[in-house]
């Protein structure tokens, strides 16, 4: 019970962070992209913002446990794979097309309108197709 | 004297400041990465099925938190393209490339960074250029966002 209250007051400050901070307004985050036009620098004080307390998280996890018991994740392996730059690179071009990323675009449902919702079936669709893509991906080149 | 700073640059510290101390609280509580693709994506492809209620009540929040807030912010228009095929292109793409880069702006981008994960800082590096071409492409050259 006490993970999922915690789970809850997680999710309610990220999603009213993401409210407060204009980042589900698709032209801020546009806005932030493009160079080129009328740059908007404000997703950078988001960035920088969200940095910070999870910084400090960061230097409470060596040698300790979470508060409701398990274990810390272990860091992932350091390694720069095709399917991180893929994947990345798929995702980024995703994000600057409609402006959202899944945070935002769940945070939004509530008040977006029909296309939002739109945007997070099609998102998990995407997630739902992703497992079988890798696989043929793996057959067409394999990772090293 | 506020005025040499813009507004939307203050609010987006301060919701920066409550995006990081959600991730906080799910590190150090839960033992948790919040990462949004992450979270959502386990449910969907059922890899994250043995903490299914965790990962629901995370999004739940999300969902509902922003609802009472309305009244204190300027404007809840996202403006959204009403371009169904741009829409529907950019979730697809958001859901495939997040699962295969295992990451999106909050896992890799907010959790990843503060770590100084060179994983983290590699997919960032790449979403946001390939976000800046997509914009290039499709807002300057095509005209269609």
């Amino acid at each position: 019970m006490q993970r999922l209250i915690f789970a809850f007051i997680a999710g309610g400050l990220f999603g009213s962070g993401l409210f407060i901070s204009g980042m589900t307004d698709t032209t801020k985050v546009q806005g932030w992209l493009d160079v080129f036009g009328d740059w908007d620098p404000t997703l950078a004080f988001v960035m920088g913002g969200a940095i910070i307390p999870m910084a400090i998280a960061w230097l409470f996890v060596p040698g300790r446990k979470p508060l409701v018991g398990g274990d810390f994740p272990t860091p992932p392996k350091p390694e720069i794979g095709r399917d991180l730059i893929i994947g990345s690179t798929l995702f980024g071009f995703g994000w600057g097309l409609a402006g959202l990323c899944p945070g935002p675009s769940i945070a939004s449902l509530s008040y977006g309108g029909i296309g939002h919702w739109v945007f997070v079936a099609a998102m998990i669709a995407g997630m739902i197709v992703a497992p079988s893509l890798r696989v043929t991906l793996d057959r067409a080149v394999p990772a090293e | 004297m506020m005025n040499s700073i813009p507004i939307d640059w203050i609010w987006g510290l301060i919701g920066g400041l409550l995006i990081g101390t959600g991730g906080a609280v799910y590190l150090l509580a839960n033992g948790r990465i919040m990462g949004a693709s992450g979270i959502l994506g386990g449910l969907v492809d059922r890899s994250g099925w043995h903490s299914w209620k965790e990962r629901s009540v995370f999004l739940l929040g999300v969902f509902l938190l922003p609802i009472p807030l309305y009244p204190m912010y300027r404007a809840v228009d996202t403006h959204i393209t009403s371009n169904w095929l741009v829409i529907i292109a950019a979730g697809l793409l958001v859901g495939i490339g997040t699962r295969f880069a295992n990451g999106c702006t909050s896992g890799h981008g907010v959790c990843g960074i503060s770590r100084f994960s060179l994983r983290g800082i590699v997919a960032t590096v790449f979403y946001i250029l390939a976000g800046g071409i997509a914009v290039v492409i499709f807002r300057h050259m095509l005209g269609v966002v």
